[in-house]
């Protein structure tokens, strides 16, 4: 921990870090022109995929085999997105990355771009980040004055151009194929699969769509090799055949109650606990932790119990999260209430379903609903086993949803009603002494306060 | 052939059948509730209402292997060896909470809604929902929205189901809908200015699965549950789309299309659609009356003086022996056949004709006409040649008469002095305010004639010159054959009882002929088929969907097809 020496993040806190000269001062570019004269694209996707890079947007597939999924013998264009709507809440990698390295992710884009035979890429930029768009953009034409991008790069026939995209500030759009409608100019409906986006997918044509950080990743891959790559991390589980490991470094984004929030680098496998003490200060004020979200709110929650859990790929689920995430760190404190905390997270989701799916539009809605007035004094303990019940039949994992929103939105409420169920019942009991235990229908309910949309 | 495995039982299919899974469960008997999905539009699978289990059986070893979690049923294709499961407990779990889910939000106002009795929402609930209600509701609302001339929606109904934005966008091809908002306050709705007016617009109703896209033309007419549905077929153009008439009391309510895959889809226009008011019309003519012989003509078509009323037994003898007396040498009558009757109307209308002049002159009634066929994105068209049946005349006419005449033809025929007696027969929707099919100037053709006999839906110009003013039937109320422009033939009874004292064409023309008993369209399109080959395919029984005329093998394999197809839904 004491030794490992950011690399992802080394622009932050260099003077102009942004800008292209800086990056070429620091050895930028350089592997790209290596790699456009001595490599066919196979060998760059060989490449990738023997670093054992896992996408970093959260779900964690394979970036390598992603790109092998394209059809080999396509004639018509093949487009790579790199999706930048970073909308879970807590997240903040792809910013700092955006904002002060853009030319580390420019460099990374325009390589996965050679290894999968695109010639054209979007980036899907979150609308709230007006600096990254500056910069991006900025670093987007420098690129493309100094010969980076355009027709014919650095004399090795390869071209591309790169075109930036700013949504309209919905978290949807971050969902592979919602960002593809979108980028169509339609309302961001996650598509059914199949067709998969890599066989059908932007424009009908062969797309790929991988997150900011990963573009990072692969620039970082090309000029140090698969080798240093591959030091860092989580080696596979032996005993497990369907591991494939979780190898280099991650962005965490540790916020909440810590004394020092910010965006940390850090090898994969980085438990909660020491984030906090060496990177984050301990907790805030001195107080106990009670809880973390350990990446991002759709992950679910740890207990401070379940602090010591490695934070990789495979290391959140083994003790009932839904997986790694976006690696969004927020820590709760003691005088955290689980019901606000629970409260927050249906709002969002209520707020950000798109509305495609009944269990997800409905259920999202109705615990909303729940929540509000369990909030109100008037929750009931059958409350607690509805919710549940929501939470465990909504989503891609029991095949009701088209997308995994609905999974995001059911892991907070399954975590926090099992890990925190007495405080849940002891706020019920104590809020509603006279209506705790009844089990008859609610009358219709004028719902103040928040509304889902 | 590729074998599919519904609830334990096996189900062969076509090789080249391309089937999801809620249609191969249809042929095995097993109904998988769905609202998104519609055959004729694209699969979105997002109400979720279709989850079933599904796997595939090995077809060497026979083993099954389950997938481990729901699918949707619309989106799954059923190949050789699937296994669709659709009775387990997971999946009557799934489809409750589905029905539960829906309700949170709507209104459940059945006892004021027009779709009371045909509602999915209604009927999947009483069969896959639950009793109880554990769901926090929001006071009911039920806001109504216009979003068209001929459509309203009541926006808390609505269950998202995008049927109709998908159908605006693929079948009509104007994209007037859509969904704003977003998650459970999401709503569908028009760009303002630009509402649903476009000539499918009333689909979007038969589409709907609830109550909230309603039709203004039947909102809060009737109920449902008294409608009677009889299987017709529209006379608003050639395309003759395939409808169900709904009536009550030899009353029609509203029309909706009959699913057709020869002729109309699923889908009818909403010209045919609204094109039944004329039936009812009150100024329709509803008896046969007879010019008396000290009277000279009439001076305007809704003079009723100088006519007498004529009794229907006494119509059927005394037309003829007018006829007769007016023409009295071979070829001296004029018959014009309206392309609005049936194949079997039109050839007893000639049969009548020969036998009181074997000569006669045959020729097809007006067609009226607009400017041009219109085809929409979705494949459906409107044809522009506005009567049912021309091509079925042409070919009964071509029966006695190889030569065959023209509406102009015969009016020059006429001009010329060739004819003595006129038999005009017209029956178009023409109902005030639309103006008559014929103006002045050309009724005056038939001014000079000995004998006119004219039968029509509403007066005209040339009932007003008309010896014989006979009533017509409307399209709901004739029973027989129409061949549209494509020469497909389709067969239908009469839905409702025209007004007192009006005989339908086929009842007249059955007993002029001298047969007995009640007027059956049956028998008469057997005979006809009997005796010609270019109308034989008309022969036998004749499938719901019709037959085509141009092939009579294809015929055969069709009403096969249609029976398989029927016994299975």
């Amino acid at each position: 921990m004491e030794t490992f020496q950011p690399v992802l993040l080394e622009a932050v806190g260099v003077p102009n870090g942004h800008t292209l000269a800086s990056y070429l001062a620091r050895g930028g570019y350089a592997p790209l022109k290596r790699l456009l004269a001595e490599k066919k694209p196979a060998d760059v996707v060989e490449l990738v995929k023997a670093s054992g890079l896992r996408g970093r947007g959260g779900a964690g597939f394979s970036t390598g085999l992603k790109w092998t999924f394209l059809p080999k013998d396509h004639t018509g264009p093949i487009y790579l997105c790199i999706n930048a709507d970073e909308s879970e809440p807590g997240t903040f990698n792809n910013r700092i990355l955006m904002e002060d390295d853009p030319h580390q992710v420019i460099e990374g884009i325009i390589l996965s771009a050679f290894a999968t035979r695109a010639s054209t890429a979007y980036i899907y930029l979150r609308y709230e980040y007006p600096r990254s768009w500056d910069r991006l953009q900025a670093a987007i034409d420098e690129a493309y004055a100094a010969g980076y991008l355009g027709p014919n790069i650095q004399g090795s026939g390869f071209s591309l151009d790169i075109y930036l995209h700013r949504g309209a500030a919905a978290s949807i759009c971050g969902e592979e194929t919602g960002l593809i409608e979108s980028l169509e100019g339609k309302r961001a409906w996650p598509r059914i699969k199949p067709p998969f986006p890599a066989v059908e997918g932007l424009f009908k044509q062969p797309t790929v769509v991988n997150n900011i950080e990963t573009m990072a990743c692969v620039a970082q891959i090309a000029r140090r090799g698969v080798e240093w790559f591959r030091s860092i991390g989580v080696p596979a589980d032996p005993k497990n055949p369907r591991d494939p490991g979780s190898y280099g470094p991650k962005l965490y984004c540790l916020s909440g109650h810590v004394e020092k929030p910010g965006c940390y680098e850090a090898p994969l496998g980085i438990t909660v606990r020491e984030l906090v003490d060496h990177f984050g200060g301990g907790v805030w004020k001195g107080r106990r932790a009670k809880a973390a979200i350990p990446g991002g709110i759709s992950m679910g929650l740890l207990t401070e119990a379940e602090f010591d859990t490695p934070l990789d790929f495979s290391g959140p689920s083994k003790v009932g999260c839904l997986g790694l995430g976006t690696a969004a760190v927020v820590v709760l404190d003691e005088t955290v209430s689980m019901i606000d905390f629970l409260h927050n997270s249906c709002r969002f989701f209520a707020h950000e379903s798109c509305g495609q799916c009944t269990p997800c539009r409905e259920g999202t809605s109705w615990s909303l609903r729940m929540l509000e007035r369990i909030k109100q004094g008037k929750g009931r303990l059958i409350d607690l086993d509805l919710l549940l019940e929501i939470g465990n039949t909504m989503g891609m994992m029991p095949g009701s949803t088209i997308c995994g929103l609905a999974d995001g939105a059911a892991w907070p409420i399954k975590n926090a009603i099992k890990k925190f169920h007495g405080e849940f019942a002891d706020f019920i009991r104590r809020t509603n002494p006279d209506g705790w235990m009844v089990t008859e229908p609610v009358p219709a309910l004028a719902i103040l306060g928040s509304h889902a949309s | 052939m590729p074998t599919v495995i519904v609830d334990g039982k096996d189900i062969e299919i076509g090789a080249n059948e391309r089937l999801n899974c809620i249609e191969a469960a249809r042929r095995a008997g097993a109904e998988i509730p769905h609202y998104c999905w519609h055959p004729g539009l694209s699969v979105v699978a997002s109400c979720r209402m279709c989850l079933i289990e599904t796997g595939t059986r090995d077809a060497a070893t026979g083993k099954v292997s389950m997938m481990p979690k729901l699918v949707p049923a619309c989106q799954t294709p059923a190949k050789d060896g699937t296994v669709i499961v659709t009775t387990s407990d997971l999946v009557k779990d799934s489809r409750a909470r589905v029905e539960e889910a829906l309700l949170i939000d709507h209104p459940i106002d059945c006892p004021i809604c027009d779709k009371a009795g045909e509602c999915l929402l209604q009927d999947y609930h009483f069969e896959h929902g639950q009793s109880e209600r554990r769901a926090d509701i929001h006071p009911f609302t039920s806001r109504r929205r216009d979003v068209g001339p001929t459509v309203t929606l009541f926006v808390d109904r609505c269950i998202m189901c995008t049927r109709c934005v998908r159908f605006a966008r693929e079948v009509s091809g104007t994209s007037e809908l859509m969904v704003i908002n977003r998650g459970a306050t999401e709503e569908i709705d028009i760009f303002p200015g630009f509402p649903l007016d476009n000539k499918l617009a009333g689909n979007v109703v038969d589409l709907c699965p609830v109550g909230a896209l309603g039709d203004k033309d039947f909102l809060y007419q009737q109920r449902v549950w008294f409608l009677k549905r009889e299987a017709n077929v529209c006379g608003g153009c050639a395309a003759g789309c395939s409808i169900h008439t709904e009536h009550n009391q030899d009353t029609i309510y509203r029309l909706k299309p009959r699913e057709n895959p020869h002729v109309n889809k699923w889908w009818i226009c909403d010209e045919g659609r609204y094109g039944w008011h004329h039936i009812h019309d009150p100024s329709r003519v509803l008896e046969a009356r007879r010019r008396l012989e000290a009277h000279g003509r009439a001076t305007t078509a809704a003079d009723a003086s100088g006519f007498n009323t004529v009794e229907w037994a006494d119509v059927v003898t005394r037309l003829r022996s007018d006829l007769k007396t007016a023409s009295p040498s071979a070829g001296r009558l004029a018959v014009a056949v309206s392309p609005m009757l049936t194949v079997e109307e039109a050839w007893m209308l000639c049969a009548i004709a020969k036998s009181i002049d074997p000569q006669a002159y045959l020729a097809v009634g007006f067609v009226p006409r607009d400017e041009g066929d219109e085809t929409f994105p979705g494949g459906f068209t409107i044809r522009a040649e506005k009567c049912p049946n021309r091509l079925g005349v042409e070919a009964v006419i071509a029966l006695f008469d190889p030569a065959g005449h023209t509406w102009t033809d015969l009016l020059e025929h006429v001009q010329a002095g060739h004819a003595d007696a006129a038999w005009i027969t017209a029956g178009y929707p023409t109902a005030p305010p639309h103006s008559p099919w014929i103006d002045a100037a050309t009724a005056a053709t038939f001014d000079s004639l000995n004998c006119l006999v004219v039968q029509d839906l509403f007066d005209s110009p040339l009932s007003a010159l008309a010896t014989w003013r006979l009533p017509a039937a409307g399209f709901a109320e004739r029973a027989g054959t129409w061949v549209n422009i494509a020469m497909h033939a389709q067969s239908f009874e009469q839905a409702i009882r025209p007004p007192a004292g009006v005989w339908p064409e086929g009842r007249l023309y059955w007993n002029m002929l001298g047969r007995r008993g009640l007027y059956d369209h049956t028998a008469v399109r057997h005979q006809i088929a009997e005796s010609s080959a270019s109308l034989a395919a008309l022969a036998g029984n004749m499938p719901a969907t019709g037959v085509d005329l141009r092939i009579n093998q294809l015929a055969s394999i069709d009403s096969i097809h249609t029976k398989a197809t029927h016994s299975h839904s």
